[in-house]
């Protein structure tokens, strides 16, 4: 094991203000099952997962209360024990309404009458989930097969199904696998206290995933800015066996995305969609998922809570949380002490790639890294005008295209202009908006004709499927 | 747009949520900042003639600006600047002496014509000032070609004089057609390069001192309003060109004239120049080229204002020719 500098830096990116040291220095705090949980079926991009359970009945700590639908799609398990209030439509994180099961925590079945069986009573808490698993024994469809069971998804942003990404398809390997420790969102620190405070675990996690993986070579990826992180992972990995190297990455938005980590580690660079990482031999996995492995076959738990970042100027005290999953935003600033100040602006994730929301009633999902409340000082808030052709956009795009082009042809409806333009590579971290001189919403254009791609190309595949039934 | 507030009056937009606190008005007070020692420079040379086509330019450029829109029934734009920064430019590229009132038809025509009838900032395909510059020379061609002494308050005998570029076309082109070499006589009546680069010559209020527009072009490549890619590639074209062509010193025809202010202020305005670095070298490429044929060949003995409109017009083509390769197309 060693640690290297990246040698490789990425064309474009911006500098945006952190604004972690709110919430570096606070210790991860496990916080009581709050009395109303609301776990969303939509976990992730992809298929939603199909609700099993209906208002009024009893489910288990680890109970399935969804399924997996389809390929893209992991299974939901209940984060505590509770009764199913009601199964209905919520706003989700990311502002689109989805299937959630509300989940009463207080509420415990009465005893069985005499004579009846006990089957929809609750056995006692406690004890594992999941049968704990010995992972030098395993073998690998069986740690794959557990990964898939405790529910497992990417936990950095987009949440793909981690049991797919260690699946490559035939003919495909693995050569490297690289953990995400990059944390580039400002305000962020749930990933960085994970580095510190679980080191171990996610030691564990890297050699189960080599296991599953064939033996890839492994490549750690933290932001220089974390020189404690980067000191927890050497310490943790000193005496691991294989080529493995910690890449200490200059520090610049978006660090974080796997195609730019990817680039900074190992100098591979994935083509254009719909190519994965895979396609060069490479697997990007974030920390935090990495350890959520460990915990799932070690100790049979599958992921049912995670590390949130709550944080933002609004945030009485800051904090860094492990809370079940589907607990509330409003119970997460509870948590947190409450408002300092009326926030102007909630925001699941990071100021860079989060979700602006509407209320405070939301739950947290797996990929819940950060909940921020901003006041109105640290809003911006301008009307957009006319692009004044500065190129701030496309020397700031990681992705190498012209944002300004892309924006312009949206606002003209010129979708094919967009899509020409190579729209489609567009990875939204929103370096072109944030250095925007103009104030233009250039990834929002991006996002909306992306979205009109997309419809397009179902709606093609739909007709191209119909006709062929006709035949 | 401006983001809508909910019912629980917090504010929905979509990201990013964050903000590097640029802004239009930002950039063009720092492009009218880098020109001020280029303007204290005129004035030091040129006095109060160039004070009056200053204030005249810049006033003038601002109200057609603001009576544009209202004519139009559109937001007012004065406030980003870039009507202020039009009139400095515009008049920073005039003779001093010129008569105010061919200064107030030429801003008029930058705001009104080059600018506003395109659709305001960012619409327009020329630069405006230097649109009003062409048309005013064409329109007004005596007095847009009647240059001022530097200090002409000191010999009232002879207030104006041939701008250096005119006096070196007469003398290398006409005169020493055949190979001859000048004669020492008649170098003496170009300026020395001291005078070149402090700017003492005549010639147009804002163009004439290297030094003071060197010290506004550190500025704005430190501030990264522009980069060195249009200004180096303009400059080193006319330079390399000079030295292949012959006639007069290369670093006369970078000093002399409007190289200088044009490389680094106007044919860097964001608008009417390609927006990649490769456009960029091509454009400033292009200008230097046109500038020193125009120079050369042409019957003007300045060629820098046409070169860059030229090049502008181009503009769009040369984008179409260098948009950039996304990171994944590389491996393709």
């Amino acid at each position: 094991m060693k640690t290297v500098k990246s040698q490789f830096k990425f064309s474009g990116g911006v500098h945006p203000d952190y604004n972690k040291e709110l919430a570096r220095d606070r210790q991860i705090e496990k916080m009581p099952v709050p009395p109303e949980l609301v776990i969303s079926m939509s976990q992730h991009l992809g298929a939603p997962a199909k609700c099993l359970v209906k208002p009024g009945d009893f489910v288990r700590r680890g109970q399935v209360i969804g399924e997996k639908n389809g390929f893209i799609s992991v299974l939901v398990r209940a984060s505590a024990d509770g009764k199913v209030k009601a199964v209905e439509k919520r706003i989700g994180p990311a502002g689109g309404k989805a299937d959630a099961v509300i989940l009463d925590t207080t509420a415990r079945p009465e005893a069985p009458a005499e004579g009846e069986s006990g089957a929809s009573a609750l056995a006692p808490a406690g004890g594992p989930v999941l049968p704990p698993l010995d992972w030098k024994s395993a073998t690998r469809e069986e740690l794959l097969k557990r990964v898939e069971e405790a529910g497992i998804c990417g936990m950095g942003g987009a949440g793909f199904p981690t049991a797919v990404k260690l699946n490559p398809p035939p003919g495909k390997r693995c050569e490297y696998l690289v953990l995400n420790g990059a944390e580039c969102e400002p305000y962020l620190t749930a990933d960085y206290r994970v580095m510190l405070e679980r080191a171990p675990r996610i030691r564990l996690g890297v050699e189960i995933m080599r296991k599953i993986l064939g033996g890839p070579a492994v490549r750690i990826a933290i932001e220089a800015n974390k020189p404690e992180a980067i000191a927890a992972m050497e310490a943790a990995f000193a005496d691991i066996e294989g080529n493995v190297e910690i890449v200490v990455l200059p520090v610049l938005y978006p660090q974080g995305s796997e195609k730019h980590q990817i680039y900074a580690t190992v100098k591979r660079i994935v083509p254009e969609p719909p190519a994965l990482p895979i396609d060069v031999g490479c697997v990007v996995e974030n920390v935090g998922t990495v350890a959520a492995i460990a915990d799932a076959v070690e100790l049979g738990e599958p992921l049912l809570e995670r590390v949130t970042t709550v944080s933002g100027d609004a945030v009485a005290e800051p904090k860094n949380i492990l809370a079940p999953s589907g607990t509330k935003y409003s119970d997460l600033v509870a948590f947190c002490g409450g408002e300092k100040m009326p926030p102007a602006k909630v925001i699941s994730g990071g100021t860079m790639m989060g979700f602006a929301v509407s209320t405070l009633e939301i739950g947290t999902t797996k990929t819940t890294s950060g909940l921020l409340l901003l006041s109105k000082d640290r809003v911006f808030q301008y009307s957009s005008h006319a692009c004044i052709n500065c190129g701030r956009c496309l020397r700031a795009c990681p992705m190498g295209l012209n944002p300004a082009l892309i924006s312009k042809a949206v606002d003209a409806n010129d979708v094919k202009a967009a899509e020409d333009a190579h729209v489609m590579d567009c990875i939204e971290c929103g370096a072109c908006s944030f250095g925007c001189p103009a104030y233009r919403t250039i990834t929002q254009s991006c996002r909306r004709a992306k979205n009109s791609i997309r419809a397009r190309i179902a709606a093609e595949k739909a007709k191209a499927a119909a006709a062929a039934q006709k035949k | 747009m401006k983001p809508k507030e909910t019912a629980e009056h917090y504010i929905l937009s979509s990201s990013p949520h964050a903000h590097a606190n640029s802004s239009v008005s930002r950039i063009m007070l720092d492009v009218i900042l880098a020109l001020l020692p280029a303007t204290a420079a005129g004035i030091w040379f040129f006095g109060l003639p160039a004070v009056w086509t200053i204030a005249v330019c810049v006033s003038t450029c601002v109200a057609t600006e603001a009576l544009c829109r209202l004519a139009m029934g559109r937001d007012s734009t004065i406030g980003d600047l870039s009507a202020v920064l039009t009139g400095l430019l515009l008049a920073l590229n005039l003779p001093a002496g010129i008569p105010l009132w061919m200064a107030v038809v030429g801003s008029v025509f930058a705001i009104g014509v080059a600018k506003q009838v395109f659709g305001g900032i960012g619409m327009n395909p020329f630069n405006p000032a230097l649109a009003a510059r062409a048309f005013m020379l064409i329109s007004f061609t005596g007095p847009m070609t009647t240059w001022l002494k530097p200090f002409w308050w000191k010999t009232p005998a002879a207030m104006t004089t041939a701008t250096p570029l005119a006096a070196m076309k007469k003398l290398y082109v006409a005169e020493c057609a055949a190979g001859a070499t000048p004669t020492p006589d008649a170098l003496s009546s170009l300026p020395g390069v001291s005078d070149l680069l402090l700017g003492c010559m005549p010639g147009c209020i804002g163009e004439v001192s290297a030094v003071a527009l060197a010290i506004g072009a550190a500025y704005l490549l430190w501030r990264k309003v522009i980069t060195w890619h249009i200004p180096v590639a303009f400059i080193a074209t006319v330079y390399v060109y000079s030295l292949v062509a012959g006639g007069a010193p290369a670093y006369m025809q970078v000093l002399a004239g409007g190289v200088m202010i044009g490389a680094f202020f106007m044919a860097t305005d964001y608008v009417t120049s390609p927006i990649t670095a490769k456009g960029k070298l091509i454009f400033g490429f292009g200008c230097g080229l046109l500038c020193m044929l125009i120079r050369q060949f042409g019957s003007y003995p300045e060629g820098c204002s046409f070169a860059i409109l030229i090049m502008n017009s181009i503009t769009p083509l040369i984008n179409r020719w260098t948009q950039p390769k996304p990171f994944g197309a590389a491996v393709r």
